[in-house]
This record gives C-alpha cells, structure tokens and sequence, in this order.
C-alpha cells in the first residue's frame, strides 16, 4: 500500500496521523480509501470529481500532473500540499 | 517528451551571447506593445474608480453620462455575468472567478481606493475621461481595515460576509480567508536543544511589481460572435479561459493576441482592461482600447502582500540550526488569495532542520487583491528567517557564510512540505559567494557593513507547446506561445538552433496567438526556459528526426544509418556519399516528401527548484538614515544558461527589485485607506542612479530529468535582497532592522533609538 502523507490541519480525520497506508492505483483511487478510512477528508482534496485547483499532489518527489488518474505505485510515498504559482 | 541526454555536452549555440531577436525593433521603436495598436473606428475606455476605501454601493446612475455626445456606452457590474463563488483553474493558480468578475467591476460594494466601478466606450479618450464625472455612484462609506493585525482583532469590520471560519467548530464571519500549517518533528523538544534562541517579529509593506509599461488592452467583437484582444500579458491563454468566463463567451471564439510587453514580474498573469475592452466592443460594435494611467496601475492593479511575520529559530552553540517556529500573516488585498502558503513553504527552505512548526494566515484587508510577484511570498519570509539566522550566526560566532553552509539544503533534505529535495545547488551558491573577489575584499570605512542572506524558490512546470518549421533555404522558424518578458525568444531559437545545427541568426523566434499554437501556460513561475524550452528541445528533435528520413531516401539508406554532427548529415558508415547540411538539404525537401514541421508539447515535471545567495555591502548616513548600495554580488543556480546575459539580467533584475523593497517602496495609505502615493516620483523605486554593477555568479548545477539541465531563474534573485541589506545596515549600525522598507526615516529613528539606549542589540520595529 502507498504511504501518505497528511497535511497538518487534516490530521483532524485521522486521529492525529500524519502517515496513512492506502491503497489505490491512482491518486483518485487513493482518496477513495483514505475516505473510506478517515471520511471527511475526501472534501478538502476533491473536488467534482478532480483534484482541487488548490491542492498539488506529490508522488515520489515528483509534482503530479495527472490529477485523478495520476498513477501511484504500492511503494509509493504520496504528499497533499497547497498548489503553487509563480511570478 | 524526449529522453534525458547528458549534461556534459559540447554544445556550440548553448551558452553563448548572441544578439536578442527582438532587439532591433525595441531599440528602434518599431516594436509594438498593446497601448500601440489602433484601428479604424476605434473608441477610447476610461474606467471610473472608487474614491472610498470600503463603501456599500447603493445606486449607480449612467443617464447623464450616456447622453453625453461621444459617448458609445457604459458599463457595470450589472453588465457582466455572475459568477459562482468557487476556486477554478485558470493558467498556473487557481482563481475564483466571483471574486475575479468583482474586481473587474465592483459589485455591492468597494473594497479599495482604486476599485473599479464602471466603465466607459467614447469616441475619444478626453469625452470617455469627463464621461466618468457624470457617472452618478451613491455610497455608503464603511471603515477601512488596512492591517493584518486590523482585520484579525476579534470584531473586526468583515469586508466579504462570504468568508466564514469554521475551523474550530464555529461558523462565523471572518477575514481570514486561509490558514495553513507545516509541522515536522517535535517544536517543544528541538528548542530543548537549543543553546541559543531568537525570535523576532517581522513587517514588510505591501509593494508593486513596477512594470513599466501600464494595463492596457484593445478587444474587437465581431459580428460573427469571435472576440479578438491585443494586450500586454504574461500568459494569452489565461487571458482567454479567463475573458471566456467571465463574459460567457467560448474560449474558442476569443484569440488573445500578444503585444510586447514592458515587464510583468507576475503582475500580468491576471486580467483588469481585457474582458471590458471586449465588453464595450460588444455593445458599440467598435473596437475599444483602454490604457491604465499610472495612478490607476499603482491604485488597482495587484501590489504583492505586506506583511507580519514572526519567526522564532534555536541552534546549539556549534551552530546546528534544531527548531524553526514561524507565523506568518500576509495581505491577500481585497479578495483572498496572498502568497503566504508560498512563504510558508519557502521561509526555511534553504536549511535542514528537524523541528518546524509554521502557521500561515491569509487575511482580506482594504488594498487593491494582491496577485503574484516574483516568487510571491518568498521575499516577505526570507527576510524575517535570514535576519534571524544571521544573529543566530553572531551568537554562535561563526561567520553567516560558514553557519548557512553547515545547516544547508543538500539533496535528500526535506523541504518544508515534505517530499525530499533532488539534486539542487544551494550549497554551490554560498561556495561561490565565498570564493568572490567580492567576499575576499576587505571593507573598510566607517557607516559600512557587509551583509548576506540566502533565498529559495520552487519553480514551475506546467504546459508548453512549440513547432519547429524547416523553411526552403534551410533557416528555421521557432513557434512557441510563451510571452517574451526576460529574452526567453532568444533562448528557444537558441536551443533549436542547437539541435538543428544552424546559426542562430537562421532561426527566427516567433510568440504567436492563441489560435496558431497549442495550450500554453503563463511566462511565469520561472517556467519559459524550462518548459517551452523542453518543446522547442523536443520539436527541433522531432524535426531532425523527419530531416534524417529525408537524407535516408535521398541516399537511398536508412534513417538509423544516417549521423547527424556539426551541422552536418554524414552515413554512419562512410560509403562515398557526400555529407549534407541543413541548407543544402532544405531546397529538396519538396522532392522528398513535402514541408518539415516539428513539434511538441509537454506538461513539463521534474522541476528544478532555485536557490541563490546575496552579498551586499552598504554605507549608512549617520545624520539622515539613508542607505547607499555600495556593491551587491548574487551567486544563483541556474542549472544550466542557455543565453548567459539574460540569464545574468534576471539576476540584477531581481536583485535590483529586492533593494527596492530593502530600501524604499512602500504603499503609503492614509487614515481613510486613500493612496497616497500613485506615482513613481512618491512610489521610490531604485533607478540606476541608486546602484552599483550587480555582480553576477552563475552557478550550473543541472536539474535531473530535464534534456539541457535548465532551472528557472526569473524569480528567486529577488529573494535574499531585503534581508542582506538589512544584515549589511546591522554591521554598520548596530541596528537590527525589522520592518521594511528601511527607508531613511525608519532608519535614523531605529539609529537615534540605539543612541539613546546606548544599546547595541536595539531593535529597530516598534
């Protein structure tokens, strides 16, 4: 199962967790579980089906691009941040 | 997108200085920006503007201004769609489009000196100016909150009864928009550790990007329900989904056309002029031009974020940084949306360490919506967290340098949110600052100091598209849709130019409009040279793959026994053939299957993050307070230069802008939240007559991944300025400045302070 990792103001859900198993082959499967396991916290990363445009999801050390669909591997190692912009 | 090729190539375009494309024409004046554009039948906008800081408001009567001969229209909030109250996508942010429409045009109510209100279309610009004075607006004035510290107090006048806290349990009215935590380790535990401990308490005022060139857009709606815009932005495609929602128009019936642009440093990313340009041309039936005045730019187009920020770091004695506790509070203006997320990720980018704990808060306040401004939020926090290092260094006595090289970033490290940090050239930076002739100069006077500090920036990818064209004699167009703010059309003909072999002066760069190329993302976020130049990279490939087809069936061989070297298509194996180049293959590609296009697009990952480091040495006017600049080195990592100047220029750019926030530039509002300073006389920013030569150290380590190696550059300079002039003014002084702008004011009170405390550690904030 992917590792992930759970913002701080999120830990809420999850008993204090910082560090959730899931298991998913993509990142929208994986909230799925994480929903299954803590619900509430599908809300503050999903939205109408997608990833909020506010959140980035990072797999790997790798910003996904993929949103839902974006692959993630049982070894996996997920992070939810706030999305970043630029100047 | 192509596989990875090594760094250690022998490239004979790549890191070269020649001549920008576009040069001639900027320096000859016959490039045209937005405000240049002009066609038959065109009328002239003008936009009415709110007098009031914070006012409901109640009635607004056009009759007069509509029977004004000349006049063609007028507009308001009433005119435009309204829109759902929810974040969207739109180029690189995400945006909530009601709060977007509603700084187009007020609706309910003004939130800032400056608000637009209504707008005008009139035969000329002087009728649409007298127009707006007979545009009747009926408020009712509210008081201002112009502060963080304001808009946060309990019972605090609530700007947007749409924000609510729910955060604790409650459901209440709020101005905080967001808050944000980062937590790593165990905060309490690491200050155990510590054996010294300083916390300091931090403001930097809310500043302008300073683009040269004013808002300015011309829109033409046709018969036919297309729009066309000419306008100076950062990003064409933004411009279009954005215009497209908010006026309800389809984004394939709207072309955004790109006009040069006169600097954008984030500023531009957005639209104010652009959806009532096509608005008033809707209504008239004529094309319409609106040019912002400098007093509009400074009162409604995006500042960046003041700010509050407190930071509070712990070291043992041996200088091991063990514990970082920030709050950070940032201005989001007058709709949420400041950079503080992005100043909580970067305030302790730079060093490892294994306690952190940081708070971020963004807060709507009475001030023009902030939007991005070279890597937004970063400079705030850079300059609270390397203040704070440097005294930590001076109670640890070891030299700031030396304390920063030993809690660094490497590769491996955990960034603030997580995920470890790929190979990156921090540590390469402050080895560089080091070994300069500048650092290993002797300073000596009295008033001066020396001061450095360290900044970070993430660096985006997002999506690029490019066509490369083979032309008939063998010279090469470039097509790409990445606005050229820095050189970056130089660096794309540059990196075709390359692959394909050719002389750079036989590839033309071309910015086209959002109709003659793929999706492409925002010249922002550092992002142009990484990922437009990765298509450009992978479209010039795409061609010299076709061109070898080509050679293949004139030599009757095939495509893999084909070598392409200097410019020159050889066999691999030699078998009496004569070796081609581009040119005299060019002519012959009607005969061996027609036109070469290349092309490609990416959704660039693998993003280099940037770092850079800045030397500055100052002299201090112990009778007015007024700095000097006397020599600023940056050492930055640039992964790999494609054009050295430009690269070189984004430096002293950014740099330059950092000693403007350092020094002088500051939104002056007064106790009714009027501006009071809307020009560049009263709005100081540095000219050349204010600095020195910034030296330039560009360091080259190569981002993973990437086929070149390149890092984005445009953004992070701007980052360590304010805090090395303020380290620089402590060792002149004694005065430890902590609130920006360090103007001579502020300065000499802090000086006159210390004096009269006879306390060398005096702290300069109130």
């Amino acid at each position: 199962m992917a590792t992930v990792v759970i913002p701080a103001l999120l830990r809420k859900f999850t008993d204090g967790k910082d560090r959730i198993s899931a298991s998913g082959r993509n990142v929208g499967q994986l909230i799925d579980d994480l929903e299954r396991q803590y619900p509430g916290l599908r809300e503050y990363i999903i939205d109408d089906g997608e990833v909020k445009p506010s959140v980035a999801i990072s797999i790997d050390g790798e910003m996904g691009t993929g949103g839902v669909l974006e692959p993630v591997r049982e070894s996996s190692e997920v992070f939810i941040l706030p999305a970043i912009g630029g100047g | 997108m192509a596989a990875p090729t090594t760094n250690g190539h022998d490239y004979k375009v790549i890191g070269t200085r020649p001549i920008r494309h576009d040069g001639f024409d900027k320096v000859t004046g016959r490039a045209k920006y937005g405000a240049d554009y002009s066609f038959p039948g065109m009328l002239f906008g003008k936009v009415l503007r709110s007098p009031h800081a914070h006012a409901v408001i109640k009635s607004i009567k056009c009759d007069k201004a509509l029977a004004m001969p000349g006049v063609k229209a007028v507009v308001t909030a009433a005119d435009l769609p309204e829109l759902p109250d929810k974040m969207e996508s739109a180029g690189e942010a995400a945006i909530n489009l009601a709060h977007l429409s509603a700084t187009i045009l007020a609706r309910g109510k003004v939130l800032y000196d400056g608000h637009a209100v209504a707008a005008v279309a009139a035969t000329s610009p002087h009728i649409a100016e007298e127009a707006l004075r007979l545009i009747e607006v009926e408020y009712e004035a509210l008081p201002p909150v112009m502060s963080v510290e304001d808009a946060m107090k309990p019972g605090a006048t609530v700007l947007l009864p749409t924000l609510r806290n729910k955060e604790d349990g409650a459901d209440k009215e709020t101005n905080v928009a967001a808050h944000m935590q980062f937590k790593r380790g165990d905060i309490a535990e690491g200050f155990k550790h510590a054996d010294f401990v300083v916390e300091r308490k931090f403001k930097t005022a809310m500043v302008h990007q300073g683009y040269i060139e004013p808002h300015n857009a011309v829109g033409i709606y046709s018969a036919d329900g297309h729009a066309t815009i000419y306008c100076s932005t950062q990003g064409t495609f933004a411009v279009r989904s954005m215009c497209s929602a908010l006026l309800g128009i389809p984004e394939g019936k709207i072309k955004v056309v790109p006009a040069e642009i006169g600097g954008g440093f984030g500023g531009k990313l957005t639209v104010y002029l652009e959806p009532l340009s096509v608005l008033l041309s809707k209504i008239t039936g004529h094309p319409v031009k609106l040019v912002m005045t400098r007093s509009e730019v400074l009162r409604a187009s995006g500042p960046t974020s003041g700010s509050t920020i407190r930071c509070k770091m712990g070291a043992t004695k041996d200088g091991k940084l063990v514990a970082a506790e920030c709050w950070l509070a940032y201005e989001a203006g007058a709709f949420p949306g400041s950079p503080v997320g992005a100043g909580a990720m970067t305030i302790i980018a730079p060093y490892n360490i294994p306690n952190i704990l940081i708070d971020a808060y963004d807060v709507v306040v009475n001030r023009p919506k902030t939007v991005a401004y070279r890597a937004p939020g970063a400079t705030n926090a850079a300059m609270a967290s390397e203040t704070v290092i440097d005294e930590l260094a001076e109670k640890c006595s070891i030299d700031p340098l030396d304390f920063r090289l030993m809690n660094a970033s490497q590769e491996g490290t955990p960034q603030t949110v997580g995920p470890p940090f790929k190979r990156i050239g921090f540590v390469e930076t402050l080895e560089a600052i080091k070994n300069s002739a500048h650092y290993k100069s002797k300073l000596t006077g009295p008033n001066r100091g020396r001061g450095v500090a360290s900044g970070f920036w993430f660096n985006v990818g997002l999506q690029s598209s490019a066509t490369v064209n083979i032309h008939t004699d063998g010279t090469v167009s470039v097509v790409t849709g990445s606005v050229d703010i820095g050189g970056t059309r130089a660096a794309q003909a540059m990196i075709a130019a390359e692959v394909l072999g050719a002389d750079i002066n036989d590839v033309r760069p071309i910015v086209a409009d959002t109709d003659s190329i793929g999706h492409t993302d925002v010249t922002g976020g550092s992002r142009t040279a990484f990922a437009t130049g990765w298509a450009v990279y992978d479209a010039a490939n795409d061609a010299l793959r076709q061109l070898k087809e080509r050679v293949a069936k004139t030599w009757e061989k095939k495509p893999e026994e084909v070598a392409f070297a200097n410019g020159r298509f050889s066999p691999v194996s030699g078998n009496g053939v004569k070796p081609m180049t581009l040119k005299e293959l060019a002519p012959r590609l009607a005969r061996t299957g027609g036109p070469i296009i290349g092309r490609a697009t990416v959704n660039a990952r693998g993003v280099g993050p940037a770092f850079a480091t800045t030397l500055v040495d100052v002299e201090v006017d112990p009778d007015t307070g007024k700095v000097k600049i006397l020599r600023a080195t940056v050492a930055q990592d640039a992964g790999k230069a494609i054009h050295p100047s430009y690269v070189e220029g984004q430096m002293q750019g950014g740099t330059a802008q950092g000693i403007g926030w350092a020094l002088n530039e500051e939104y002056v509002y007064d106790e009714k939240g009027i501006l009071r300073n809307t020009g560049l006389l009263d709005y100081r920013m540095p000219t050349c007559l204010d600095l020195p030569e910034i030296e330039t150290i560009i360091v080259e380590v190569p981002t993973p991944g990437h086929p070149l190696g390149i890092r984005g550059v445009g953004e992070v300079p701007i980052v360590p300025p304010p805090a090395a002039v303020a380290n620089a003014i402590y060792r002149a002084t004694g005065v430890r400045m902590l609130e920006l702008p360090m103007s001579p004011p502020r300065l000499m009170k802090a000086m006159l302070k210390k004096r009269a405390a006879g306390d060398s550690q005096a702290a300069a904030a109130d």
